[in-house]
């Protein structure tokens, strides 16, 4: 048994196929195909969570993704739990566990609901006046208490196990809708030969023909009208039919969003199956056919379990054979709910009588219901519903304090007519026009490439839709080149030509400042509100919207918008287009994060750059270090050692004997063409012309306005080639600044950049043996200090495969470095090692190579230089060529700021007590008394241990710091403050440079 | 002692194999490639020097022998020789000006292949590879999510994906999801 | 995310493959060395940040490789024109009130 509510033959679904589930830790039966709301319904549960601020019972109020008030938390196993899933989308499937939200200790009994009789205290605003000072009770008791006593879902806390995908994909024409007028479209845009997409968010195509079973279309019922044009449109290979699949983005050039919901509905999904696919879709051309949403009608406690729209009443009964109750009232202001009323009567269902607002229904449909029997009050409202938990009557009158009548109702489908679904016209950027005439915006002005058909465009008439959809898809499916085929005829009726409408707040909707009428439901906003936040001097729907929370998150627009507009507008005394529009944004409805990041995740979340040497140290259990998105080996321990230990060993090491280091990731572009040296004269602030073929040479890069970008080591390989090295970091934007430069200043250059970074593999040989260790290897290149000095590069063979190998020093020891084609790094590496190691050699990581570096004053860019440094400040202002006519920076340079005194420049700093290493990062001050603020000097910049020099050193930048020589300056700390004596001299080690030239 | 030793070749795809039935990943073999630049007026002595008549129309390629010349940029060509052929001294041989920068190492490949190869790509790669758009022998640098990579439609069915070799195996990852999420 | 018509692929391409490069037809000046700090502080800082047209550069990085310039809305993001580097300016009138020829094509 699927449901004591299940009305034996009617709806679609198979009675055979059910699906077990439970919901707040009962078990229900449900049929196949069934949504979480139209199973309960059919078992008489009606009460399914608690509001957002009140606390307020709320049960089902549409049958679609405009739901607000039934979100529960759906889960398949502790880890695949999702909070605020609507109850009125999600499938269920057997072995599904549902459960209400915000609610304790029980969904019936909810201590929260306090919160209802304390509403004055949460009026509209509250949160701007209530919780403005003191600073400190925000923080230790507002914010807490309304984290808890307000919200919805409790998010999973377990990592998400399931697997999301992407793809990318391009449409001559993508409909957005499978009604009928998406589907008219699709047809003609497909019998065009046009390459087409039509998306759906509901599992099967049909859109308002899920109730609206009076249509017929070309003779058939619509319904299956609809499955056969989805079956016809299937089968074509021009065409992608998504179901199940939300457009919920409407981005620019027509780039479209989709969220396919792959597993969500079935009990056993495949290993290898998302959850959920995110497409981006380019599309030619778009055609919306996105439908429209009934509004519901303001009245006091309009929100009790039971009220409902009209349409989602038709939707349960007719397409889920659910009648959601068994004497069911109807208040509308549209002639549609009357058919929700006959449907029901049909059914076997008691009707107790259509309220209608509207002195003068449409003709038909009151023949139709004096014709069956019904009862219908023209000229009255529905001022006010009893019951709490759910309805359980109605109070209907002419007038709010005239004579009323009190009938008793288990249910009661209301529609204030429909509001047209312009949400992605709107994200489209388009601009709604206001119809006076039918009080609706509708789309005008268009920003892209689409059009709108149907009710999201205001057509109404079934055979005015399906015309306009077909002449929409044809003439798109043209615009994108497609032939024209052959007329497609399609005719459908209706039984009724609808009428009616209203906006704003209905008679029971009080002046009264303590009835709740709500307009927007998940955020518990009331007519009441608006008018507050009107009488409080809000002029402007953007800022009613944001007083009051009217429309915000997920609602977007659907339900609560146009009556918060109206009600604004009648306060303010405006039209409704005067008060404006708020933007209807992304997404149409949530979307997970699973689905945003898809593919980006664990190993594919970035890329982890790994050198050809990287599987080596790996295996001498490196530890690694993130620099960009390269993974460089840090340090080598040892067993026992502490990273400290472990550096500490290996400076020495590599001082006494030699060390070995990966330094692939330095940044490499392969500079050629007879104005190569010229382009790079223009590039570096050094010259370059005077560079030999077989020298290196350190250079500087400054930006246009002078200040260090990049440094690197140069190599002229010949003439008219060179070698260029930058930072690791650097790499991209030195080629895209080069580029630049090469591009669109220096164009009639002839010279061509490349990057090679990833070609050559680089090992770092330093240490007075390094010779040593190399020599035997090399072939073809004399590496003797005469023949092949510091600063010199050369062609030649290292074991039997290619090398550029450089005679340079980043440790201020004799040092090579040794590139060859990066396939062979890994061989080479291992016979270096083998030479090496019995020499007593270390290999050495990035902490030791900047330690070795700072014992040698080297500065590293990005560290020590934060973009706001010159070379002179940086006291590489030798590098800085004084003869060339241009380079960038040149003028830079020159700036009144950057020549005055006084300036941030970088000098060493040592301890007073040498055993203690400065911080990073750490102030450093002129008087360690001065009272705060005090007066930063500037800031440590390097600081390390040095095992070599058996003391701490330091690199600080440091106002007018080259004239601070000798001075002492105080480093203020948490807990005490260190004194550090300035060296302008910031070689600390081997300052004559001897051990480089042996 | 050095002509005793002869350093071994290690691509970073060895020993990998992915993808579906619908969209197969295997590494490519081991090639020689240059990034050739050049203005328009050295391009006949270039496509002399090198065999192959140098493609100028965009997104398209030329092959013979096993060397595939695939248009990057107007003066930019990316040259695969399958055959190992130093191309450098080759390209030099034309007399005329251009740079050839040696990136034989810096590149590797995938191949992938089957009927649902489009779809593989896609799953990261933001191009249209219909064949009305990309049909074969075309080719073009774009990216495959954060990886920056060459493809070249080698077959209706089948597209060879160049990549840095740092980023060879996350772009490897990438097309492996894709290819299976394509068979389902 | 735009749709950025290459002037040198001579084909539309996802934004993905691009960088913007700021505004364009602002030449570095050769006598850069000598201008005075006024002009500097012109040619280097000064832009306008304009609602409505703005010339602007975009490089191909992830394509082609090579900058263009392009006329874009900054309000609609509307392309009028991309151009190869190096090509005049275009005059705003001979693309500007061409019509809108979106959606309204019914």
């Amino acid at each position: 048994m699927s449901g004591a509510n299940r009305i034996s033959g009617w709806g679609r679904l198979t009675p055979a196929k059910t699906a077990r589930f439970t919901f707040d830790g009962k078990s229900y039966t449900a049929l196949e195909g069934d949504t979480v709301a139209s199973a309960l319904l059919a078992n008489g549960v009606h009460l399914l969570g608690r509001s957002f601020k009140y606390h307020r019972p709320r049960g089902i109020l549409s049958a679609g993704p405009e739901e607000p008030n039934a979100l529960l938390d759906v889960s398949r196993d502790s880890a695949r739990r999702q909070p605020n899933v609507r109850a009125t989308v999600q499938e269920v499937f057997d072995g599904m566990v549902t459960a209400s939200q915000n609610r304790w200790p029980s969904l019936a009994f909810d201590i929260g609901s306090v919160n209802d009789l304390m509403s004055p205290f949460f009026a509209a605003g509250f949160y701007y006046k209530t919780f403005m000072w003191p600073k400190k009770a925000w923080e230790k008791v507002y914010e807490p208490f309304i984290r808890k006593a307000a919200g919805l879902g409790e998010a999973p806390k377990e990592e998400d196990p399931d697997h999301y995908s992407n793809r990318f994909a391009h449409c001559d024409v993508l409909v957005v809708g499978a009604g009928v007028a998406g589907l008219s479209a699709a047809l003609a845009a497909a019998k065009s030969g046009a390459k087409v997409f039509l998306v759906d968010e509901q599992p099967e195509v049909g859109g308002a023909l899920h109730y609206d079973t009076g249509v017929k279309i070309n003779g058939k019922d619509g319904f299956s009208w609809a499955q056969d044009v989805a079956s016809e449109l299937r089968a074509m290979a021009n065409v992608t039919v998504l179901t199940r699949t939300t457009a919920f983005g409407y981005y620019n050039h027509n780039m479209l969003a989709l969220c396919e919901r792959v597993t969500d509905h079935k009990a056993k999904p495949g290993k290898e199956e998302p959850r959920e696919r995110l497409w981006q879709v380019r599309a030619k051309r778009v055609i919306l056919a996105t439908g429209q949403i009934e509004r519901h009608m303001v009245f006091e406690n309009n929100d009790r379990p039971g009220v409902m729209l009209a349409s989602a009443g038709r939707t349960f009964l007719n397409h889920f054979g659910v009648a959601v109750g068994s004497k069911v009232g109807v208040y509308t202001a549209h002639d549609s709910a009357y058919e929700a009323a006959f449907d029901l009567k049909r059914a076997g269902v008691s009707v107790a009588a259509i309220v209608d607002s509207r002195e003068k229904p449409g003709d038909a449909v009151l023949a139709q219901a004096r014709s069956m029997g019904i009862e219908v009050m023209t000229g009255h409202a529905v001022l006010t519903v009893g019951g709490k938990l759910r309805v359980n009557s109605m109070t209907v009158g002419r007038h709010a304090g005239g004579a009323t009548r009190k009938i008793s109702v288990d249910a009661l489908l209301v529609s204030a007519g429909w509001t047209p679904s312009v949400h992605l016209f709107s994200q489209s950027r388009g601009k709604l026009r206001w119809d006076a005439e039918t009080q609706r915006f509708l789309p005008g002005t268009y920003a892209q490439d689409a059009l709108s058909v149907g009710a999201c465009n205001g057509t109404d008439d079934l055979q005015a839709t399906i015309e306009e959809a077909l002449a929409a898809g044809e003439l798109m499916a043209k615009a994108t080149g497609a032939e024209t085929a052959a007329k497609i005829e399609i005719s459908g009726q209706a039984p009724f030509a609808w009428t009616g409408g209203m906006i704003g707040a209905a008679e029971g909707a009080g002046p009264d400042t303590t009835v709740k009428a709500f307009i927007d439901f998940q955020h518990d906003v009331c007519a009441k509100d608006i008018r507050l936040a009107v009488r409080e001097g809000m002029q402007s729907i953007e800022h009613i919207k944001r007083f009051t929370t009217n429309g915000m998150a997920s609602d977007q627009g659907k339900l609560s918008n146009m009556h918060g507009l109206a009600i604004a507008a009648e306060m303010l005394g405006k039209d409704i287009p005067q008060v404006g529009l708020t933007t209807f944004r992304q997404p149409y409805t949530p979307v997970t994060f699973g689905t945003i990041i898809n593919h980006s995740r664990g190993e594919l979340f970035d890329p982890a750059r790994k050198t050809a040497i990287h599987p080596w140290a790996e295996a001498k259990g490196a530890e690694f270090e993130d620099v960009g998105n390269w993974k460089r080996a840090w340090y080598f321990p040892k067993a026992g050692e502490d990273m400290h230990a472990a550096v500490a060993r290996e400076c020495k090491t590599v001082r006494d004997v030699a060390g070995v280091f990966d330094a692939s990731t330095l940044g490499k572009i392969e500079v050629v063409g007879p104005d190569a040296a010229k382009f790079l004269n223009l590039l570096y602030t050094n010259a370059w012309d005077t560079l030999k073929p077989g020298k290196c040479r350190y250079g500087i890069m400054t930006r246009e306005d002078g200040f260090i970008y990049d440094d690197g080591v140069v190599g002229r390989m010949a003439e008219d080639r060179f070698h260029v090295t930058t930072t690791t970091g650097g790499a991209p934007r030195v080629l895209q600044h080069m580029e630049d430069y090469l591009q669109t200043e220096f164009p009639d250059l002839k010279v061509w950049l490349t990057s090679t970074t990833e070609q050559w593999a680089v090992i770092a040989v330093q240490g007075p043996k390094a010779r040593e260790i190399i020599a035997p290897l090399v072939e073809g290149i004399d590496i003797s200090n005469e023949a092949f000095p510091h600063m010199s590069v050369a062609e030649g063979k290292i074991c039997g495969v290619p090398t550029r190998l450089f005679r340079m020093s980043f440790t201020g020891e004799l040092g090579f470095e040794i590139n060859v084609p990066a396939d062979y790094g890994r061989a080479v590496w291992e016979a270096v090692w083998a030479r090496a190691e019995p020499m007593g050699a270390c290999p050495y990581g990035t902490e030791t190579m900047h330690v070795l570096r700072a014992e040698k004053g080297y500065i590293i860019v990005g560290q020590d230089t934060d973009g706001t440094v010159t070379p002179d400040d940086a006291s590489l202002g030798w590098a800085v060529s004084k003869k060339k006519p241009d380079f960038v920076g040149i003028r830079g340079l020159k700036r009144p700021d950057l020549v005055a005194s006084g300036r941030k420049q970088l000098v060493g700093l040592l301890t007073k007590d040498p055993t203690v290493v400065l911080e990073e990062g750490a102030q450093v001050v002129a008087d360690p008394n001065e009272p705060k603020p005090m007066t930063m000097l500037g800031h440590v910049t390097s600081s390390y241990w040095s095992s070599n020099l058996n003391r701490s050193i330091a690199m600080a930048l440091i106002a007018d710091g080259k004239n601070r020589n000798g001075k002492t300056l105080y480093v203020p700390m948490a807990d005490r403050t260190i004194a550090v004596e300035v060296v302008t001299d910031m070689v600390f080690f081997d300052k004559e440079g001897g051990r480089l030239n042996v | 002692m050095s002509d005793l030793m002869q350093a071994t070749r290690r691509s970073v795809l060895d020993g990998y194999h992915g993808g579906s039935a619908v969209a197969r990943l295997t590494p490519a073999a081991p090639a020689s490639r240059i990034s050739l630049r050049a203005p328009a007026a050295s391009l006949d002595a270039l496509s002399g020097a090198l065999g192959v008549t140098i493609p100028v129309k965009p997104k398209t390629s030329a092959a013979a022998n096993g060397r595939h010349v695939l248009w990057i940029g107007p003066d930019e060509w990316l040259v695969i020789d399958e055959n190992g052929a130093d191309l450098v001294a080759e390209a030099a041989k034309s007399g005329v000006l251009h740079s050839a920068a040696d990136v034989s190492h810096r590149n590797t490949a995938i191949i992938v292949s089957g009927r649902k190869v489009e779809e593989a790509i896609n799953g990261s790669c933001s191009q249209d590879l219909s064949l009305a758009v990309f049909p074969v022998g075309a080719c073009s640098r774009t990216l495959l999510g954060k990886a920056e990579v060459v493809l070249y439609r080698t077959a209706e069915d089948t597209f060879r994906v160049e990549v840095w070799r740092s980023f060879a195996t996350f772009a490897f990852g990438l097309l492996d999801e894709a290819a299976k999420d394509a068979a389902l | 995310m735009l749709l950025i018509y290459c002037p040198y692929c001579e084909e539309e391409r996802n934004e993905l493959e691009f960088r913007n490069g700021g505004d364009a037809h602002i030449a570095r000046p050769t006598n850069i060395a000598d201008i005075t700090d006024e002009e500097f502080e012109e040619y280097f800082f000064i832009r306008q940040n304009p609602k409505g047209l703005i010339f602007e550069r975009w490089r191909h990085v992830h394509g082609c490789g090579k900058f263009f310039n392009a006329a874009r809305d900054t309000v609609s993001d509307r392309f009028y024109m991309s151009y190869k580097a190096g090509e005049p300016k275009p005059d705003p009138a001979t693309f500007l009130n061409t019509g809108n020829d979106k959606g309204a094509s019914k």
